[in-house]
């Protein structure tokens, strides 16, 4: 394996130049003021107590989301991958197939589709239902993330289910264990892995996202994503923005952390 | 096999929903950079300029004053020629970031109301950087037919027994703007526009966050459709677009409060490191022609200050709209913003940001 080192190169180069390069410069700008000088005043914005209910409402949402996605995305592994069909990656082609479309697109029809008078309160209306209030609430931006990002979730634990070799499967079910137990015992420790990329990844994106909560939050749910935005584009500080930015980072490495504690066998990373 | 398959359609799925997004330009022609406001332009406008000076025009579109102004600071993109708003024209100015425009080259200037430049020297004294193109108030649109009562105070969007009489609390489409909206806050309380007074600003930042559970949703852009489409009783708007919904739909009325409220001019500017003077100069004497004013004016409906322009309006209701061309009692209660400066701007976003984050 080792002879093929150089094929990673132009990774390494990539990541140098779009990923460690500019997390130096964010780095810098969230470490230093106006002038140049050394500060710690961006990072201490964070205890701003709108700051602060941001970042906890962002936690919030993205947990609620995060565990949603779980939820609906292992199941439906589990069937995808218990269907044995031969051919496969048509079935997650199914599932794919809307993420080909741009994403504030499908955003922007699920506003149409959420709305006062969209497709959902026009048909309760004709069932002489009363109308929800769906749109412009947390549980929108919720409903925006699960649609968004569950694709990341379901990918990982599929693979993640497929290398599962069906000896150990069938040696668990010889030696007595019923589907239960089969699944407890063996299906569900193999396929942790899959779960723990999924959850990275759906976690990571739900919490700094500050689209969907534009679109489907009618500006009215602001999201650390949002104020982060804005300190960079509106208030043109770009300080403040990085020193926000880095506080977030930390919660994302964090996450990590914990997360990569339950993956020692590594299985997960293939899908990166 | 399987694992490259789920790595490829990964990699698609990531490439699509960042929405990689490619744009160049091949030839070597000569081509003009401009940088205006979305939907700001008749597209056939374009197309003549191109054929009338062979100079290739090249847009880039932004949604607001802030989005620009980065842009142009710092220089990471190089613009010939920009339209930002009065306030913005002012801080640009003070900072040096535009160039003087040589008049010489602007024949088509003596076709501009000589009341619109005087009223451009408020934010930019002498017309030495920038040439009015469009200008327009802020105020209430409302749908008749959803609200009995007519409307004429900034009340409507504050004044909770209004509202609930009349049925529309947690309707209201609030302005997303943090200019505009503590304008609309500071007028009602009998402030001035651009108060430099903190108690004003708290003031009207706890006016703003009482209005917050009756506002549906905080826009700019979706006004228009949302008020068209008859889902909104009522929200704030720019002058140019009440013309072009009441076009749409004649249920929406318009009104400029009382109380007062915000004129606004966007003007064309060059910035200091335009790549390309002479074709900027070349688009704004162009942008002054009165036929091409007239009709940038059918296509985005915004107030033009081209007097020229306006005298070929063969619609009588439109050259006499009170909404397109409003009368002096309306101008008069009306004020243009001024750049507060940069502690003046935070203090402000500081303060919009509290209305937001309040559940």
């Amino acid at each position: 394996m080792n002879t093929k080192k150089w094929l990673s190169y132009p990774y390494t180069i990539w990541m140098g130049i779009f990923v460690i390069i500019p997390l130096f410069i964010i780095i810098y700008y969230g470490f230093t003021a106006e002038g140049g000088g050394f500060t710690l005043s961006n990072i201490s914005l964070i205890t701003d107590p709108i700051n602060l209910a941001s970042l906890w409402l962002s936690l919030e949402l993205s947990l609620v989301s995060t565990a949603i996605c779980l939820l609906l995305a292992y199941p439906l592994s589990l069937i995808l991958h218990g269907m044995k069909l031969k051919n496969n990656s048509f079935i997650i082609m199914i599932f794919i197939l809307p993420m080909w479309m741009n994403f504030l697109l499908r955003t922007l029809a699920w506003q149409n589709i959420l709305e006062k008078t969209g497709v959902i309160n026009t048909f309760l209306k004709l069932l002489h239902l009363p109308a929800l209030d769906l749109i412009n609430t947390p549980g929108a931006i919720i409903f925006g993330m699960v649609y968004n990002f569950l694709p990341f979730m379901i990918l990982p634990i599929y693979n993640s289910l497929s290398k599962i070799s069906d000896d150990y499967i069938n040696a668990a079910r010889d030696l007595g264990a019923n589907s239960l137990l089969t699944f407890l015992k063996v299906i569900l420790p193999l396929s942790l892995p899959g779960v723990v990329s999924g959850i990275t990844m759906v976690f990571v994106p739900s919490l700094t996202t500050f689209v969907i909560s534009d679109i489907l939050g009618g500006s009215k749910v602001v999201l650390i994503g949002n104020i982060i935005e804005q300190q960079f584009k509106t208030v043109n500080n770009w300080h403040t923005g990085s020193g926000l930015s880095l506080v977030l980072m930390v919660f994302i490495l964090f996450s990590m952390a914990i997360l990569t504690k339950y993956d020692k066998e590594s299985e997960g990373k293939n899908i990166w | 096999m399987k694992r490259i398959t789920a790595l490829l359609l990964l990699c698609s799925l990531i490439l699509t929903s960042t929405g990689v997004v490619t744009g160049c330009s091949k030839s070597n022609s000569p081509k003009l950079l401009v940088y205006n406001w979305g939907e700001y332009i008749d597209p056939e406008v374009e197309k003549l300029f191109e054929k009338e000076t062979g100079i290739n025009v090249v847009m880039s579109y932004y949604e607001q004053n802030e989005d620009m102004y980065p842009i142009i600071a710092t220089g990471s993109q190089k613009y010939d020629v920009v339209c930002p708003s009065d306030y913005m024209v002012e801080k640009m100015i003070g900072e040096g970031l535009l160039a003087k425009i040589d008049y010489n080259n602007i024949p088509n200037i003596k076709n501009i109301d000589p009341s619109y430049l005087k009223s451009a020297e408020q934010f930019d004294p002498g017309n030495q950087y920038s040439v009015p193109y469009c200008w327009g108030t802020v105020g209430i649109l409302y749908n008749k037919t959803m609200i009995k009562e007519p409307i004429d105070s900034w009340g409507a969007l504050f004044d909770k027994d209004f509202i609930e009489k009349n049925g529309y609390a947690g309707d209201i489409l609030m302005i997303n703007s943090v200019r505009d909206a503590f304008a609309i806050a500071l007028s009602y309380l009998g402030y001035s526009i651009n108060s430099t007074d903190e108690a004003q600003i708290d003031e009207a930042k706890k006016l703003l966050q009482e209005q917050k559970p009756l506002v549906d949703a905080y826009v700019v852009d979706q006004v228009r459709d949302k008020m068209i489409g008859g889902e909104s009783p009522i929200g704030v708007i720019y002058s140019g677009e009440a013309i072009f919904t009441r076009r749409e739909n004649p249920d929406l009325e318009y009104v400029v409060p009382k109380e007062g409220s915000n004129v606004w001019i966007d003007g064309w500017v060059i910035p200091k490191n335009a790549p390309n003077k002479e074709y900027a100069e070349k688009w704004i004497n162009f942008m002054c022609d009165p036929e091409i004013a007239l009709k940038n004016f059918n296509y985005i409906t915004y107030s033009t200050p081209n007097k020229a322009a306006r005298e070929l309006i063969t619609d009588e209701d439109i050259k006499n709209s009170p909404i397109a061309f409003p009368g002096q009692d309306v101008l008069d209660r009306c004020t243009t913003y001024h750049y507060l400066g940069e502690k003046m701007d935070a203090l402000y976003i500081k303060k919009w940001n509290e209305v937001k984050s309040v559940q």
